[in-house]
């Protein structure tokens, strides 16, 4: 059964990877050619060799892109089957459908949106080589929390259901979310390193792209796993509603 | 008209049992190959050279991962 579930997950993810990359290929590669143009613009300038090619643009945008947006689709849609696994008739009393649906509402919340409002992405050209590591330190450390805030939020909404109902319950749980994620929000501290020179609507842009690659990731992984997990878990309901 | 099919009983769980086994290896390897598109050779590195950062180089930016 779980092994047909990951299964099933890892295929929502592949199919919801073809649809992001085909979106991050048509909105995301003009941007990081922008990016790119601007940083080689500026080593000229700065009389700076060029730097050695060890993959080519062509691969970059095309075979690169799909590979990092398959691999990633397929391993998050994976370990959403693996959670599904855990949720289905246990968080909630819904069915497949709906469960897979609003697991995958508080994925992207917790895993994509969150992060992305704090340390929102970066094109080439922005962002100091010397400050990686403490980048990538707190953009993981604010990912580990977030999902852990959900996690507890979760908690707190099914223990406080049976008294108060489900309505109330998602309320007090959900201001309690945004709440933890607001002070964490505030306690983490910035980071800005785009250059003066960066166009704000190009930046915007991409950011944009990054948000829309994560919606359509989850959007589609949340309805595609659901129905696929529906005609595994409850072939039953299938024909009730057929 | 008996529309017994049309009132499904509460959604049986999986045993947890049978999941943990599931979660523990399956969740370690899809973490590790999202390690690899999101971080590798970028802060830290389990490999020499630059090759899968910059195989993966679009991708990581655009999925708004810290690359370089």
């Amino acid at each position: 059964m779980v092994g047909s579930l990951l299964l099933r997950g890892m295929i929502a993810g592949l199919i919801a990877a073809v649809l992001a990359f085909g979106f991050a290929y048509a909105f995301g590669e003009p941007e990081v050619d922008y990016a790119i143009g601007l940083e080689e613009q500026k080593a000229a300038a700065a009389g700076e060799p060029e730097e050695p090619e060890i993959v080519s643009r062509a691969t970059q945008s095309t075979i690169g892109l799909a590979t990092g947006l398959l691999v990633y689709g397929a391993a998050i849609g994976g370990i959403f089957a693996l959670v599904f696994a855990w949720a289905y008739g246990r968080v909630t009393a819904l069915g497949a459908r709906a469960t897979s649906a609003l697991l995958a509402l508080a994925a992207f919340v917790s895993v994509a949106l969150v992060p992305q409002i704090k340390y929102p992405a970066n094109p080439p050209a922005v962002g100091s080589a010397e400050t990686i590591g403490s980048r990538t330190s707190l953009f993981f450390i604010l990912l580990v929390v977030s999902i852990a805030a959900m996690v507890l939020a979760v908690a707190l909404a099914r223990r406080l259901c049976a008294e108060r109902g489900a309505w109330t319950a998602g309320i007090i749980a959900g201001v309690a979310y945004l709440a933890v994620i607001a002070v964490v929000l505030f306690a983490l501290p910035p980071v800005n390193e785009v250059p003066a020179d960066f166009a704000a609507e190009r930046l915007w842009a991409f950011r944009a792209v990054t948000i829309g690659i994560h919606a359509i990731l989850w959007t589609v992984i949340g309805l595609t796993f659901g129905a696929l997990a529906e005609a595994r878990l409850e072939p039953r309901r299938r024909h009730a509603l057929a | 008209m008996t529309d017994t099919t049309f009132a499904p009983a509460r959604p049986v769980p999986v045993p947890i049992g049978e999941l943990l086994p599931w979660a523990v290896f399956a969740g370690l390897i899809l973490v590790l190959a999202i390690y690899f598109i999101s971080a590798e050779e970028g802060a830290i590195a389990l490999f020499n050279g630059m090759y899968v950062h910059e195989f993966v180089h679009d991708g990581r930016h655009l999925l708004g991962f810290p690359c370089h």
